[in-house]
């Protein structure tokens, strides 16, 4: 099956998020699209699978003009998406998942469960994919929920399978394995549209590419044709270096040192596991680890978010086990959260209120019980200009800011204070490249300055660019400790750590 | 997105001494238990000689069975006993996935006792008391299978309150001039109109879910009093209709204890356990109950596979509010066929926190609707056996028992993901 | 709803939003200076805060109208009813007295729903709590002897406060130490206040000597909230309540936005996870904002009760509680907002008196008209589509809200 977009354009209230987009999606290839956080890659493949209605331009397919009003009629054209995030039913088994929107009955509307668990193992024995059929999705490994997202769409037996951004939660090596899947999918016969940002697995995997910026298309043809630095300048539209160039660290004395630290979770599930590491002044320490491998744990045990049920953290030579968020705060020791959105601003605050939201309370704004908000707007609209948010006015409110600007805001308010040590949680997730730059160099600059830095990221090339040390995670555990300081570490070497190849010989 | 990694069991086992972060549910549930037990011991004691007498049969009965006679101050002992021994337990170890059913068995408990402590040196109508706990039941569990309806598919209906008056309300009337049947068909249909309502502020105008259910209460209240006030006051026909009355089932309604409670009842209550029955099978059963728990928890996948989430919540929030307009017209055509000013008296609330107690289940939220019926039914005994204790208390017992569930199960027992939230596409 | 992250069909966050700032160009001064210039974009936004509590009140008194006629009032009657409640309301310095008298109550007690909804709590329990402020008020006005008014009064006050601030802490506790919800919890506080209510009214120490019927002893002269126009006619109930009124408004005012507190409640309100982030302890906030609220509510009741009634008698609160939520909804939780929304369901509520007597409509038609107002307010968007014409020279407001 053959799919023509011609001309797409689709805006929301003032934003253009596609402009007259004209791709061609072929069975058996693999189509690479590659553009940057908000060119418009998921908003077009929306449009694809029927969730958004286009304003203007046609969805072909084989020739035949068609409409799609909703999910259910691109569903039945054959087309089926895998989102970034996973569309699952967490307390759902892996079948009724499966089945969900297509299910097989009986009379009575009556579900019937058996005659689909054998066909969603007919599927999963065809294509090698090894999934459970009655295993809850919240039990499952995020490499095996992405199997579900797979089988479901090729229970619909779908001839297009859009991906978006697939591999971001992926270990190197489960890369390796889903790429495999997705070959053997291709020889299959099917369509593909493989959406991502990675330039190398754009080069690895795709038949053909198409780069989209600001919600065009800007170019394409055959990935080999290409060079890693073609693709990036066209996807940013300048040319772009993607390694900071730090100099090399000049590391100091311990100031965050952790100590067989356990933590367990209201569930009474054990999520960090004796850990035990340190990061000095002067020194960038990247972790690495594929998502939910008690990462958040962490940094909730470092910056006081959750209480640790054994094991000391130590800051600059004192215990501060039992100190609190604002103790700690206080201390010097500043937290860029992972999901800005949810934890680390309030977007209906204006962007003085946000810049002031961890420290309103100290004598830098605050005079006795009340806030002196002309002392802190002030500070603000000079945060604003040092850390390059841009915004008309510190009145706005910080939530129609766009994504980077958000995220330049919270690391201007975390390292405007007077720091020591930086944790800082994807710090780049969902931020434009321009952003993503200078959120690199200012870090680096923290370093330089002789703090301690602490990154946490699921890319880890992001990793790889910035830390000077690098500890891997893998199911609560400190697993492998790299240097990368003046050459870079194994990229294979941390890929199997994450993958928990060498757990027991860390544990 | 659920990304918990399961941890290995063994590890989990050779790790240190739990989190030191204090569990108040555990405090809380564990220390009611304890004063209850107190109570029991202390407060509701008999002279040791003296016997609780339950009558089961009536003589004319087809098959009469002998009346139960138990020692007083002994099955108080014991109670207090059993009560103190999970409050304990509770309090020291935490209840884990058992402190719903330690409360609950603790609930059941102490009404037991409370029951043999006022019939000491009495007796009492066994067979009556149960009966009257099925019928109180009914318009608990309804309004908590109208909640159940909703939260599947992520929708708070706080209004269940004014949806259980509004049936009340268009009961006593519609009842009065067109007869029962029609009374409890208008019944449904008010209750479905506020369904609608809820339905379009909350889904399609994106009204806090909250504030949406407390306004509906507040309007139906004001409408109803209105009305009554305006009209009823004047008009009293129109708020005379005829109750439904009970009818035995054959046989069934001969077996001792059973029969009278289950198979001679009124139409309201057949129906309640019907609709139970049906719902329990439609949500965890068929095609249509996938979809809307889908709903419920992740509805942007559901979306996504071509489930229209909004008219799935439409269609659940109206049903959900013609089971609480059912449930409403209890309090008039099930009972006085007369309607007065809120007097579904905060019942629908009552079903919230037996749907939260029932873990979001039709079944579970029977059983504890049976629990809060029990105590509704054991109120009125108490006042007519002539209690010392002011009757005023015996009405909060009710409301402190809502409070100790939800403050004890909150949490614990896990609500649909979405809950609470609007949807939209972007 | 998933949260949208930049990849995921978010468009809106595409980078050329609030643009056009002048970091690069011209000094840092003059960029400072932009930074800080007062916005004028909220002028749209002004009028909207403005036209759609009218539209709502026009559109709530028009339905109040149609169900007069469904229940068979003649429109004639329905025409005096409204005459009668802008008679009732405004008509007369006696009108205007009863309005403000009215208007007490709600609004203190809409103040601590207010500030709670700022905390993002739904304190619904505003009734049991003026009950029992209510009634702690009265106990400590006729059993306390012996003290000048300047104590007595004040001292009065304050135990109504403290008693309600107190009780509305227990379903802040249970919020805070086990998730319990507030609404939940503080309904079935009310409906226990009740029955607490009518055992304690018949209890000897507090029962009016040589009655059987539950009813309190009176308040005693010095525990009197003074009346303020009995000068011109002793007549005029206005108390002095009115500037405690007052004092509230400009005290919560400040509270919500210029003190420490305050900040901390709003952040706690907006978004949770953010305010535990910032290390604000959540359970302690949600302790003191709901006993703030209570505390509002309590002073509610003994400013009711000391200023009205005189004495305590089931059902004191008469439901003012509930009409409460509806002011602090009204007046969307701010506090110029909750007094303007106050006076009005005051003038609705003596009005709605007035009508009564002269029309023989049910006052229960003001409770509709309360509800209804909230409705349409809560949903600014259903009153866009019924009254489009109101917005229309508003081209592309709103469009990409959803």
């Amino acid at each position: 099956m053959n799919i023509e977009l011609r001309g797409i354009s689709k805006r929301f209230g003032s934003v253009q998020a596609n402009r007259n987009i004209s791709l061609d999606i072929r069975a058996s290839e693999v189509l690479g699209l590659l553009g940057e956080n908000g060119a418009g890659k998921s908003t077009l493949m929306n449009v694809l699978s029927g969730l958004y209605q286009p304003d203007s331009g046609d969805i072909l397919i084989d020739g035949t003009p068609v409409r799609f009003d909703g999910p259910g009629d691109s569903i039945a054209a054959g087309i089926g998406m895998v989102h970034q995030h996973f569309m699952l039913v967490p307390v759902f088994s892996v079948v009724e998942n499966v089945i969900l929107g297509v299910e097989p009955t009986g009379s009575a509307d009556f579900l019937d469960l058996a005659a689909a668990r054998d066909q969603v193992q007919a599927i999963n024995a065809r294509y090698g994919m090894d999934v459970p059929s009655d295993v809850l999705i919240e039990d499952l490994p995020v490499g095996i929920q992405q199997r579900v997202e797979i089988l479901k769409v090729l229970f619909r037996s779908a001839d297009v399978l859009i991906l978006d951004e697939p591999t971001a939660v992926l270990t190197p090596q489960e890369v390796e394995a889903f790429f495999g899947i997705v070959r053997a999918l291709r020889d299959a016969g099917k369509a593909i549209v493989f959406i991502t940002h990675k330039l190398h697995e754009i080069i690895e995997i795709a038949d053909k590419v198409s780069v989209l910026r600001q919600g065009e298309i800007v170019g394409g043809g055959v990935p080999s044709e290409f060079s890693e630095a073609d693709l990036a300048e066209m996807m940013v539209g300048r040319p772009v270096s993607f390694s900071v160039g730090r100099g090399t660290a000049t590391p100091g004395e311990d100031v965050l040192d952790l100590r067989d630290v356990t933590l367990v979770d209201a569930s009474l599930e054990v999520r960090l596991h004796q850990i035990a590491m340190s990061v000095r002044a002067g020194e960038i320490v990247g972790i690495a680890g594929v998502q939910g491998n008690g990462q958040t744990e962490l940094v909730e045990a470092i910056t006081g978010l959750a209480p640790v049920a054994s094991g000391q953290v130590m800051f600059a030579g004192t215990d501060i086990t039992a100190s609190s968020v604002r103790q700690r705060h206080c201390m010097g020791i500043a937290h860029i959260p992972e999901d800005r959105q949810k934890s680390g601003m309030v977007s209906a605050f204006t962007v003085a209120e946000n810049m002031v939201l961890n420290s309103y309370y100290d004598d830098s704004v605050a005079r006795g019980v009340q806030i002196d908000w002309h002392r802190a707007e002030e500070q603000a609209a000079a945060a604003c200009l040092k850390f390059d948010v841009r915004t008309p006015s510190v009145f706005l409110d910080a939530g129609g800011l766009s994504g980077g600007n958000q995220q330049k805001m919270v690391v201007a308010r975390e390292l405007e204070r007077g720091v020591r040590l930086v944790v800082a949680s994807q710090p780049t997730r969902g931020v434009d490249v321009g952003s993503i730059e200078f959120i690199h160099k200012q870090l680096v600059a923290c370093r330089d300055a002789g703090n301690a830095v602490l990154i946490i990221s699921s890319e880890l090339d992001e990793i790889l660019d910035l830390s000077d040390r690098i500890y891997v995670m893998y199911e609560g555990q400190i697993t492998a400790e790299f240097d990368n300081s003046s050459s870079q570490a194994d990229r294979g070497a941390i890929g199997l750590a994450m993958a928990g190849a060498n757990r027991t010989a860390a544990a | 997105m659920a990304d918990q990694t399961q941890m290995d069991p063994a590890r989990l086992a050779a790790s240190q001494p739990v989190a030191n972060v204090t569990d108040w549910r555990r405090i809380i549930s564990g220390f009611t238990l304890v004063m209850l037990a107190a109570i029991v011991l202390f407060l509701l004691d008999a002279p040791w000689d003296s016997v609780s007498t339950f009558r089961i049969s009536r003589p004319r009965d087809t098959w009469a069975v002998g009346n139960l006679v138990v020692p007083s101050q002994l099955i108080n002992t014991l109670a207090a006993i059993i009560l103190a021994f999970l409050g304990t337990r509770l309090f020291l170890r935490g209840g884990g996935r058992w402190t719903g059913l330690s409360l609950g068995v603790g609930l059941i408990i102490l009404a037991m006792a409370f029951l043999v402590w006022a019939t000491a040196g009495k007796a009492i109508s066994l067979t009556g008391m149960l009966q009257a706990t099925v019928v109180r039941a009914v318009p608990i569990a309804l309004a908590a299978l109208g909640g159940i309806l909703c939260e599947r598919v992520a929708v708070i209906n706080i209004a269940i309150e004014g949806m259980l008056l509004a049936g009340a309300f268009a009961g006593a009337l519609f009842g009065s001039l067109m007869g029962g049947w029609a009374g409890i068909i208008c019944a449904m249909l008010t209750g479905g109109v506020f369904g609608l309502l809820l339905a379009v502020l909350v889904i399609t105008y994106r009204v806090d879910q909250i504030i949406a259910g407390v306004v509906i209460n507040l309007f139906v209240l004001g409408l109803t009093s209105y009305v009554s006030s305006q009209v009823f006051a004047e008009f009293r026909w129109l708020n005379k209709a005829t109750p439904f009355r009970a009818f035995k089932i054959p046989v069934l309604g001969d077996i001792p204890l059973i029969g009278p409670v289950l198979f001679n009842q009124n139409l309201f209550v057949y129906g309640a356990l019907i609709m139970v029955t049906l719902s329990t099978y439609y949500l965890f059963y068929t095609r249509m109950g996938l979809r809307a728990r889908a709903v419920g928890e992740h509805p942007r996948a559901a979306d996504t596979l071509g489930i229209d989430v909004i008219k799935t919540r439409y269609a659940h929030v109206i049903a959900a509010g013609m089971v609480a307009g059912f449930g409403g017209a209890w309090f008039t055509l099930g009972s006085v066929g007369r309607f007065d000013e809120n007097m579904t008296f905060g019942r629908g609330f009552i079903g919230l926190a037996a749907m939260i107690f029932g873990r979001w289940h039709p079944l579970g939220a029977l059983a504890a609707a049976l629990v809060f019926g029990f105590a509704d039914s054991l109120q009125q005994k108490l006042s007519i056996l002539n209690t010392p204790i002011p009757s005023e208390f015996l009405s909060m017992a009710p409301y402190i028992a809502t409070i100790v569930v939800v403050a004890g199960l909150v949490g614990r027992a896990r609500p649909p993901a979405a809950i609470g939230k609007a949807y939209t596409k972007d | 709803m998933t949260r949208s992250s930049d990849t995921h069909g978010s468009p809106r966050n595409d980078g050329n939003q609030h643009n056009g700032s002048s970091h690069d160009g011209g000094n840092a001064v003059d960029s400072l200076r932009a930074l800080l210039a007062p916005t004028i974009d909220t002028r749209g936004n002004l009028r909207e805060i403005i036209l759609i509590p009218l539209a709502a009140v026009f559109m709530a008194l028009l339905i109040g109208a149609l169900i007069m006629m469904a229940t068979s009032v003649e429109p004639h009657i329905i025409l005096r009813s409204f005459v009668a409640m802008a008679d009732g309301s405004v008509g007369s310095l006696n009108a205007i007295s009863e309005t403000l008298t009215a208007s007490i109550p709600l609004v203190l007690a809409g103040l601590g729903i207010g500030l709670a909804f700022r905390a993002g709590l739904f304190n619904i329990g505003a009734e049991g709590q003026m009950v029992v402020g209510g009634l702690m008020a009265a106990v400590v006005s006729f059993s306390v002897t012996g003290l000048p008014m300047a104590l007595h009064l004040p001292l009065v006050l304050v135990s109504g406060l403290l008693v309600g601030g107190l009780y509305a802490a227990i379903a802040g506790f249970l919020r805070a130490a086990t998730g319990a919800h507030e609404v939940i919890s503080t309904i079935m506080l009310n409906l226990i206040s009740i029955r607490l209510l009518d055992y304690l009214l018949r209890q000897p120490f507090i029962q009016k000597e040589g009655r059987s019927d539950p009813i309190s002893k009176a308040v005693l002269e010095t525990a009197e909230l003074p009346r303020l126009l009995s000068f011109i006619d002793p007549n005029l109930r206005l108390h002095f309540g009115l500037f405690l009124m007052l004092g509230a408004v400009i005290l919560i005012y400040w509270l919500l936005y210029r003190s420490k507190l305050g900040f901390a409640f709003r952040i706690s309100g907006e978004n949770p996870d953010a305010a535990r982030y910032a290390g604000i302890r959540a359970g302690l906030t949600i302790v003191i904002a709901m006993a703030i609220a209570g505390g509002l509510a309590g002073l509610a009741g003994a400013a009711q009760v000391t200023g009205v009634l005189g004495r305590a008698t089931p059902g004191f609160t008469a439901g003012i509680g509930f009409d409460a939520i509806a002011v602090a909804l009204l007046g969307r939780s701010h506090p110029v907002g909750i007094l303007l929304a106050g006076v009005l369901f005051g003038a609705l509520e003596a009005g709605g008196r007035q009508m009564q007597v002269d029309a023989g409509v049910s006052i229960d038609m003001i409770s509709i008209i309360q509800a209804l107002i909230i409705i349409f307010v809560a949903a600014p968007l259903l009153v866009k589509r019924i009254m489009p014409f109101l917005f229309a020279d508003r081209p592309k407001e709103d469009a990409d809200h959803g």
